[in-house]
């Protein structure tokens, strides 16, 4: 391994919210009958984390399983360990069907932070980011303006954004556009 | 703008989220089928005003196809499901016979 | 005059001042003026020209039914036209400029229209330019393309200065229009616990409930207002809004908002506009209403108004705008214009009362003074850029004047129509009320929602009732009612009581007099912005126009910025007359979003500029930037075309790399090119089902290419398979067919096999791909160090992972070129290390990077198809000479059904050979090949055409693939293809490989 970069390299813009690239974060497709005990053995191997439920996340830092369909996971896991993580879920799940597939380097990560976190994600995505709609522990997979992004809350005031690598850059204007100053809208009081 | 439930996900989810796909069950007919209904499988579709059954996959989001039962004309939704299916739940059926007696589509009713 | 008045003026604040100018004079009004109170204020009563005949024009209304008074507003990069002055807030330093005259407002040559309109009725521009046909392009379109059009465009040089955004909101309740109704509905579904969003297209709370007077549970209204506001504002579930319109309501509870931040503070930080895209449970309109206006000779001449509106600009903003007033009305609630009027000192000289009787205002206007004469009617008014005398008559007569007297105003009410538009935006339908002569919502009909039940419902004034204490008990009923339908339990609770003075029962008055004769009907107007009169809707009636929406389009009646909230009613009470029809029966034309105009830029929202659409980059790609990198857009990708250095032509560039690439070493970034993962104790009967042909029986550690189709038969993408292990393959797609193939599979997988046993995963951007290409792609690979690259370890068509380097790499050994050519994934996020390390390593061996055009003239030198230029969603695998990679041995796979209609299989199909010019040009792309005859509509007939065409610097000429019907039975033939340059280019067929047709290079 050597020099490996992230889409922006940790850019970052201070608007009404923080917008920062998070760097590297190693990302692993996991999908298979997310029911089986093979799987869930499988997740607690890799991630230390129970089976998530429908649009659950489970995450402590850069480690942990968020739900992305009836029969796929994406795990966090650190960036130098994927390919390992891969490699001993296949070994896990050995004899089951599923696949397991590094995806960490077609992704980019972003967080977004500050008290109006929710406006800022709210003039991209159709999605109600009212406290009470969604809140630490959901996921959404939906778009951002016209890309398709996934993205779930650390706790009130941030989230984290996971879009394809390719559009990072796209993601990252959009996300200044939408936290420039003097554009808070003020609707979650 | 629509909104459909996705049965997948559980989400509400608006029409940008979404991709159609046109006309639901059809059969898929290949090698060694007639020259009528290979033209009917590929060419022919229902085209009604009232109650209809098309397809739809939540593309931004979990990426699922389902059905949707709805009325082509209010656009009133009854239900949406499951896509591997070959004919719409009888639940779903049920709901629309409530809201349109009489109805039908194909060979349903 | 029109003067402001020493006292009144409850929205301004007589101890701010604020300059601006108009047409370059500088004016002075008040912070809290509109546009048109501050003109009207400085008498400048005229503020623009009408659309067809150039007519002088004062402002009608108050607000944003406003048709006349519209302003270019701004200037460069902040000029918008067609803004109206009666919606525009007064700020220091705004610059308004009027419209459609020439050379200025006071002296204006196309007012010469005027005199000519007895010459120009409705339907005159469809009758006059049809003969003869020439004249339309070189002498008609020119002329009405320079008179015609509202206001002017902004400089094409200009781009717009601000940003703007959108915003999705998502509440149980809607409530639109901020008057009292709305208030009250909003509260009234707020106690419930509803999450309740109310929005307002003014800066105030209240509309017109504060200038019309009467008390709410005893107090005045100003001062309820504000209770109800206040009560809202503490309420945590609410959110209100000011300078934001309900502009349309969509289905399944789909509302837009449009907000306007800074446009009374231009060039403040933050988005100008910011449109709400709202998802409400459920809509309350509380829209209003709107005055009608009456339809008399030169009621357009500037000074005549709105009775309402007259009574606004004393009310509000402390303007009156004439000393000597008449007033005309159907109805009661004039009289309340009147006695505003004359409380604040402006002489109203006459009450014209088309009724005999009228309610206990009149003999309040009585007392105080003021003349009433029922059953009068105005015959004529005359004046050119203001009102100078009104003739008047009997209403029920011809129009014969009795008497003429000297007024400078005159203030009209025809009654009042609902703000419908919200409601029937999604399909709420309209009942005919008699006693009110106006259409209001039918409650039995509303738009329905996704769950079939009604989600809009109006209240208020906008529900049909005009009297405080009805509006009041609407208000409330309909804001319990839309939290109860919202799944909310609302309190249900008196209404406050309204007290207001009763009024008689208005008369429906659609022409004044009502049997005017033609020459004052053609001076009777009923739609100021497009210069539509009642002689116009007779007009079209008479030459059988029988449909409300024909003749809107005949005539433009409630077209352009105002669509007609003025002059609808009127128009189709004419139009009902005219055809013998009832008014309900003729009914209205369709009302559509928005409400008023509103900015483009809003609905881009932040797609402009850098972020207009999504630019998607290769992990290399400022490397390519920084290198000379000329784009070609693939997708929504961007692929260097050509890295051009300095001095160098683009053409020059391409030949460069194309003899570079075949004689030493070319890099090419593919890292667009699409990968997906396919698993699974099915995935190769999956695979056999997607290519035509066999991937099942692939080895591992093998390559193969392989075409899909669509059940259709026609080719959708080609690409290079690999077995990754025994229940594992790789596919390659095109650039652009990553995510359509993806999509493809996954769609097969879960509709149709849902019970096979496969996983796809779409890894295309895991990978940063380089193609090493050229007689020395061995060496520089060799030269970073790592796995065996020789040709028995690794021959050709084969992949392995090992290490390059320092890097983790898969090896394909394929090419697209003919080259000998390895195509190396790395994980993305080393691309950049990987391709920088290539570059230095290849420098001893002449290495250079290549676009996608060398890509393309490599490839076609070879005869390689590409998808998308030999095909294009009509082609099948057979028309290319693609047999051998069509299976015989499966029974099925998508595409074999439709492989086998009688169309498919035709002899006479076209199919691909290569083509070379006789002189060696280059062919024009798309060119045709024409044969003997011609077809029906007299064109030579087609034989064939060209599909891909280039210079090749390694053969120096012109080389070319094309589909030809018979073509490969036609080899050495020449066909002739005229070019759209005039020029018929010659070129023989030949066979599509047209370098090494062996295959040598790539075998070493």
């Amino acid at each position: 391994m050597s020099d490996a970069k992230s889409a922006l390299n940790n850019a970052s813009f201070d608007g009404i919210a923080r917008v920062e690239e998070c760097g590297l974060q190693g990302m692993i497709t996991l999908r298979g009958d997310l029911g089986s005990e093979g799987m869930s053995k499988a997740v607690k191997d890799a991630v230390g984390q129970g089976m998530p439920g429908q649009r659950e996340v489970k995450v402590e830092g850069d480690t942990g399983a968020i739900w992305m369909s009836p029969d796929e996971l994406l795990l966090l896991v650190p960036h130098a360990r994927a390919d390992e993580t891969c490699a001993s879920l296949a070994e896990t799940l050995r004899g089951e069907h599923a696949l397991a597939v590094n995806v960490s380097d077609a992704r980019a990560l972003f967080r977004v932070s500050g008290s109006p976190a929710r406006e800022v994600m709210g003039k991209l995505a159709p999605v109600d980011f009212a406290p009470g709609a969604f809140e630490p522990g959901h996921i959404r997979r939906s778009r951002m303006a016209q890309v398709s992004a996934a993205f779930w809350m650390d706790d009130a005031e941030s989230f984290r954004i996971i879009c394809f690598r390719s559009t990072a850059d796209y993601v990252f204007k959009l996300l200044k556009a939408a936290a420039q100053p003097g554009s808070a809208v003020k609707y979650y009081a | 703008m629509l909104l459909l439930h996705c049965p997948y996900c559980g989400v509400d989810a608006e029409e940008t989220e979404l991709s159609p796909g046109g006309e639901a069950h059809l059969t898929r007919h290949g090698p060694g089928a007639s020259d009528d209904d290979f033209h009917d499988y590929l060419f022919t579709r229902e085209n009604p005003r009232g109650v209809h059954f098309d397809r739809w996959r939540h593309a931004h989001g979990c990426g699922k196809w389902f059905h949707a039962a709805r009325c082509t004309q209010t656009l009133e939704v009854f239900g949406t499901y499951s896509a591997q299916t070959s004919a719409p739940p009888q639940k779903i059926c049920d709901a629309i016979s409530k809201k349109r007696p009489g109805w039908s589509w194909r060979d349903l009713s | 005059m029109s003067t402001r008045l020493e006292k009144h003026g409850r929205l301004i604040d007589r101890s701010k001042p604020v300059s601006f100018t108009f047409n370059g004079n500088s004016f002075r009004g008040y912070s809290g003026d509109t546009l048109a109170s501050a003109l009207l204020a400085n008498d400048q009563l005229m503020m623009g020209r009408s659309f067809k005949y150039h007519r002088p024009r004062g402002p009608v209304a108050s607000g944003a039914e406003e048709p006349n008074a519209l302003v270019g507003l701004g200037e460069g990069s902040r000029f918008e036209p067609n803004q109206r002055a009666t919606t525009t807030e007064l700020f220091d330093g705004l610059k308004a400029i009027s419209q459609n005259h020439w050379p200025n407002l006071d002296f204006d040559i196309g007012a010469v229209n005027t005199a000519m309109a007895r010459f120009l009725p409705a339907g005159f521009y469809y009758k006059t330019f049809i003969h003869p046909q020439p004249f339309w392009k070189h002498v008609y379109e020119p002329f009405i393309r320079q008179s015609a059009g509202l206001g002017k465009a902004p400089d094409k040089e200009a781009r717009d200065a601000d940003t703007y955004e959108h915003f999705y909101a998502f509440t149980d309740i809607l409530v639109i229009g901020g008057g009292i109704a709305g208030l009250l509905a909003a509260r009234a579904a707020a106690r419930s616990g509803a999450k309740v969003l109310l929005m307002e297209q003014t800066v105030h709370w209240g509309g017109r409930a504060p200038v019309d007077g009467g008390t709410v549970d005893g107090k005045p209204v100003d001062k309820a207002v504000d209770d109800l506001v206040a009560e809202l504002q503490a309420m945590e579930n609410v959110t209100l809004r000011l300078r934001c319109m309900g502009a349309g309501v969509y289905d399944h509870g789909y509302a837009l908002g449009y907000e306007r931040l800074t446009d009374h503070i231009p060039g403040t930080q933050g988005p100008r506009h910011r449109l709400w895209r709202i998802r409400a449970k459920q809509i309350v309109t509380a829209t209003g209403a709107i005055e009608r206006p009456l339809s008399f000779a030169g009621n357009d001449v500037p000074g005549v108004m709105l009775a309402s509106a007259m009574r606004d600009y004393v009310v509000n903003w402390g303007v009156t705008p004439g000393q000597r007033v008449l007033v005309v009305t159907n109805n009661d609630d004039a009289y309340r214009t009147a006695i505003t009027l004359h409380e604040a000192g402006v002489k109203v000289l006459r009450i014209l009362d088309a009724r005999n009787s009228a309610g206990p205002l009149a003999d309040r206007a009585r007392e105080l003074g003021i003349r009433v004469d029922p059953g009068k009617g105005i015959a004529k008014v005359k004046g050119g850029k203001r009102v100078k005398t009104v003739a008047i008559c009997n209403q029920d007569g011809v129009g014969g004047a009795r008497e003429e007297i000297e007024v400078d105003a005159v203030a009209m009410s025809g009654g009042w129509s609902p703000v419908v538009h919200l409601w029937s935006h999604c399909g709420g339908k309209l009942i005919w009320d008699e006693a009110q002569a106006h259409f209001r919502p039918d409650p039995d009909r509303p738009p329905l929602g996704a769950d079939g039940y009604g989600f809009v419902r109006a209240a208020g004034t906008a529900n049909g009732p005009l009297d405080l204490s009805t509006v009041l008990r609407d208000a409330q009923v309909q804001g319990e009612a839309a939290a109860l339908a919202a799944g909310f339990a609302p309190d249900t609770s008196e209404a406050p009581k309204g007290e207001t003075e009763t009024e008689a029962p208005m008369k429906p008055v659609w022409l004044m007099p009502a049997n005017a004769d033609k020459q004052l009907r053609m001076k009777a107007w009923l739609d100021f912005q497009n210069d539509v009169k009642v002689s116009d809707v007779r007009l079209a009636a008479q030459e059988g126009y029988e449909s409300v929406e024909h003749t809107k389009r005949y005539t433009t009646l409630g077209m352009a910025t105002d669509q007609g909230k003025l002059s609808n009613i009127n128009g189709l009470a004419i139009l009902a007359d005219a055809l013998g029809e009832e008014i309900p029966r003729v009914g209205t034309t369709t009302f559509r979003p928005p409400y008023t105009p509103i900015s483009l830029a809003s609905i881009a929202g932040e797609a402009r500029g850098e972020i207009f659409q999504p630019i998607r980059r290769t992990p290399m790609h400022d490397w390519h930037a920084k290198n000379g990198a000329e784009w070609e857009p693939v997708g929504h990708w961007r692929r260097p075309y050509t890295y051009k250095r300095p001095g160098e032509s683009t053409h020059d560039a391409v030949n460069r790399e194309v003899k570079n690439t075949r004689d030493n070493l070319g890099l090419l970034d593919a890292s667009t090119l699409g990968k997906i993962i396919v698993k699974g104790p099915d995935a190769g009967r999956f695979l056999d089902m997607l290519y035509t042909n066999m991937m099942s029986t692939l080895k591992v550690g093998k390559c193969r290419y392989g075409l899909m189709c669509s059940e259709n038969g026609f080719l959708i993408d080609d690409g290079v398979v690999a077995r990754i292990d025994d229940d594992t393959w790789l596919c390659h797609t095109t650039t652009g067919g990553a995510e359509r193939i993806h999509a493809h599979m996954e769609e097969w997988l879960q509709t149709e096999w849902w019970d096979w046993k496969v996983y796809v995963a779409n890894v295309t951007e895991q990978y940063a791909q380089v193609a090493v290409v050229g007689p020395n792609a061995r060496k520089v690979l060799e030269k970073l160090g790592g796995m065996d690259l020789g040709a028995a370890a690794l021959g050709f068509m084969e992949w392995a992972d090992g290490k390059i380097g320092d890097f983790d790499a898969r090896a394909y050994r394929i090419s697209f070129s003919g080259e000998l050519s390895f195509e190396i994934a790395v994980p993305a996020s080393q691309g950049q290390a990987f391709w920088d390390a290539l570059m230095k390593a290849g420098q001893e061996f002449g290495v250079m990077p290549y676009g996608t055009e060398c890509l393309h003239i490599l490839r076609a030198e070879k005869g390689f198809i590409m998808i998308g230029d030999e095909t294009d969603g009509t082609v099948i695998p057979q028309d290319l000479g693609l047999n051998w990679a069509i299976s015989k041995k499966k029974d099925d796979y998508l595409g074999k059904r439709a492989q086998e209609r009688p169309h498919m299989t035709d002899p006479d199909r076209w199919k691909l050979v290569g083509l070379e010019t006789v002189d060696g040009s280059v062919l024009p792309d798309g060119a045709y090949a024409v044969g003997e005859g011609v077809n029906a509509n007299g064109q030579r007939n087609t034989i064939g055409r060209v599909t891909s065409t280039y210079y090749s610097a390694n053969l120096d000429r012109g080389i070319a693939m094309g589909l030809v019907k018979h073509g490969p039975d036609r080899m050495g033939e020449v066909l002739e293809l005229p070019g759209t340059d005039g020029k018929t280019y010659k070129a023989k067929i030949v066979e599509p490989v047209f370098y090494d047709p062996k295959g040598e290079k790539q075998n070493v």
